[in-house]
């Protein structure tokens, strides 16, 4: 591999490293807090894009706007399936939550089909993204180099939330233990409520960067990358949010990297994460930041 | 004395009952094999497969508790394992046109009779058993879903596969000539075989620690149960059977791809347990069957409608987003499903008429929420 190729791999790695971070926040904040693998996840990035490119191509509005306003309505949507389809299982046995949130994401899924239909739509993205960098020898292009830029930022906003407000300190009070946090006067529902705001803000942030890296949009997008992000999330140590950062970016690097490096193997990228995967809960199920949960009985 | 021996006899009261509703079901399908048309046949013959498949499936999910999102990998397994058995060698170099198959493969393949084809679809089970073991290694050392997210991996592993491994499995092109050994016979043979193990399993002491993981891990470990053996063993009988009925659709329909083995048949499975009840053998045979019918009746909803002046045009895929949301609402609504846990046997049926003659029946003690 020249070196050119490999600068242009390594952004390319780390942008799609940064958009599997996003989306594996959203997985790990769910689980750190209620336990629930939360299935629907990757089809609230779907509907993210679907947002944008709706607001975008049917009512005409500025990219910028557009985008913040698809965050907005995902968050609506989060907020949504918690009260409707979640909450109502919130004391069944784990097995009810799960197959609740089996049979949300497949809802969504069909919904798209249906309602959209199956052929790819044509992304809009904005020439900001679109534009090609010159790096030395190696030409990067936009997407690239904001992907990450931005990912980090929204980040960054955070964990300020989480480490300096009221509602962060609710979350993780939540997260550790959700009676206590109950008995101390705090509406634990509404916590959980804007956790799956924040989650479903930042898959569809993911969702439209994805959009701009990959600019065609169906209604099954969201699979693999959201499968994809929960591998990095475990592989980072489920409900740590660090963890998920780090564990999308080793995901990105690697899914890129060993295409780059070996050509023939591009067939097998899918499988190669979910290998990863089994491997590491043999060898190290707590993930590279996690700490072993304790059981409470 | 009395007592014990009434005990004995009504076990094998049982036994009996049970042979008489296998004759009755042989002479039923008999019947049928003459009289009904192919279509028909067909669906039947999908329906007994789908018990197979729904049935090893509650075993995990329901009797167990182990939320496993794998048959669909488990049934491609069976199902190629038989494909590449069975598939008479001139037509193996007739699909392997791009490239050659690979040797063990390239050189026999199993006569079209039925005693090899139960040795393929016993293969093709062990496969699908080998796979659950693999899957529950790492899986059951661990407390938590992993399991979910193992077997959805493990499914994805074998669809990337299936359409790589050219020089196995032929890629997406799949293969197609298999031989039609699925009769009828096969296909409810089969189910009853599966029905009665997994029944049988269920009601004995390995079941009963099965249930005891479901109801309270850590419970159970405290009392003795070894709870990543009884997991596993759950699991590999249910990848066994999971193996069975991927190799019994495949001769059914005479072709695979991977298409055939996605994440819809995990799907279709899991509405299918979840309406007979998490943990009820008969309530998954009973809706398994109806469900292979349902969804051929259900096409009607895709088709276009006219309801007096009204024309409702057709939508592809309606019935998906049928089945998810009715999924949803009954895990909200009616989480037990039709039969929650309840099992028709025969002492159920025998204790009939005590029931309707004294109305106090004193109530089963039933799992409420035992989520941790």
């Amino acid at each position: 591999m020249s070196l050119e190729t490999f600068i242009q791999q390594l952004a390319n790695g780390i942008s799609l490293g940064s958009l599997y971070a996003l989306i594996a926040i959203g997985y790990t904040m769910v689980y750190g807090i209620l336990r629930l693998i939360n299935f629907a996840h990757s089809d609230i990035f779907m509907v993210g894009a679907y947002f944008a490119f709706f607001l975008i191509a049917v009512f005409k509005l500025p990219w910028l706007v557009s985008a913040i306003l698809a965050i907005v309505l995902t968050a609506c949507v989060g907020m949504t399936i918690d009260r409707i389809a979640y909450r109502p299982v919130r004391n069944a046995p784990r097995i009810s939550a799960l197959i609740t949130a089996v049979g949300v994401s497949f809802f969504l899924e069909n919904l798209g089909l249906v309602t959209v239909g199956a052929r790819p739509k044509p992304f809009q993205r904005p020439d900001l993204m679109a534009r090609v960098i010159r790096i030395g020898p190696a030409a990067i292009s936009g997407v690239s180099i904001w992907v990450p830029i931005l990912s980090i930022g929204l980040v960054a906003i955070l964990l300020y939330v989480i480490y300096r407000t009221k509602l962060g300190m609710a979350m993780r009070s939540v997260a550790t233990d959700i009676d206590t946090t109950r008995l101390m006067g705090v509406n634990v529902d509404t916590v959980i409520s804007y956790t799956f705001a924040i989650g479903s803000a930042l898959a569809a942030a993911g969702g439209i960067m994805w959009a701009c890296k990959y600019p065609q949009i169906n209604p099954l997008m969201g699979i693999y990358p959201g499968w994809k992000a929960f591998t990095a999330a475990v592989i980072g140590g489920i409900g740590n949010i660090t963890g998920a950062m780090i564990g999308g970016f080793v995901i990105g690097l690697i899914e890129i990297m060993a295409v780059a490096a070996f050509p023939a193997l591009s067939g097998y990228r899918d499988g190669m994460i979910f290998g990863l995967l089994l491997v590491f809960l043999l060898v190290r199920p707590t993930g590279i930041l996690g700490e072993t949960l304790k059981e409470k009985v | 004395m009395r007592k014990h021996l009434y005990a004995a006899y009504t076990k094998h009261l049982n036994t009996l009952l049970t042979l008489i509703l296998v004759g009755i079901l042989f002479l039923t399908l008999r019947w049928a094999d003459t009289r009904l048309d192919d279509f028909t046949l067909r669906i039947l013959r999908t329906g007994a497969v789908y018990i197979v498949a729904a049935v090893s499936y509650n075993l995990i999910n329901g009797i167990t508790g182990q939320f496993s999102l794998g048959p669909n990998g488990f049934m491609a397994l069976g199902g190629y394992t038989v494909a590449l058995l069975m598939l008479p060698l001139p037509q193996k170099k007739f699909v392997w046109f791009l490239k050659p198959l690979i040797w063990p493969f390239n050189s026999f393949s199993f006569p079209s009779t039925g005693l090899f084809f139960s040795l393929a679809l016993i293969l093709g089970g062990l496969m699908g058993a080998l796979g659950a073991f693999i899957v529950g290694i790492p899986s059951f050392r661990l407390r938590g879903d992993y399991l979910a997210i193992a077997t959805f991996g493990f499914g994805e592993i074998i669809f990337v596969l299936a359409n790589n491994l050219i020089p196995l499995t032929n890629g997406p092109l799949g293969m197609k000539g298999i031989p039609e050994l699925a009769s009828i016979y096969w296909c409810f043979g089969w189910a009853v075989i599966a029905t009665l193990i997994v029944k049988n399993i269920a009601n004995s002491s390995y079941g009963r620690a099965m249930k005891a993981v479901r109801d309270d891990e850590v419970a159970a470990e405290a009392m003795g149960v070894s709870v990543f053996q009884t997991k596993m063993l759950a699991f590999v009988v249910s990848g066994f059977f999971a193996g069975v009925a991927g190799g019994l659709l495949v001769p059914l329909i005479t072709t695979i791809s991977p298409t055939l083995f996605t994440f819809t048949m995990t799907f279709n499975l899991l509405i299918i347990i979840v309406l007979g009840g998490l943990g009820s053998i008969t309530g998954s045979v009973i809706t398994a069957f109806s469900f292979a019918i349902a969804s051929e009746l259900l096409r009607a909803v895709e088709a276009p409608m006219n309801i007096g002046p009204i024309h409702i045009p057709g939508i592809a895929g309606m019935r998906m987003v049928v089945f998810s949301a009715l999924l949803v609402l009954l895990m909200i609504f009616y989480r037990r499903g039709i039969f929650g846990q309840f099992e028709l046997s025969w002492d159920w049926i025998r204790s009939i008429p005590a029931k309707v003659a004294d109305k106090e029946v004193p109530k089963k003690w039933t799992r409420e929420d035992t989520s941790s």
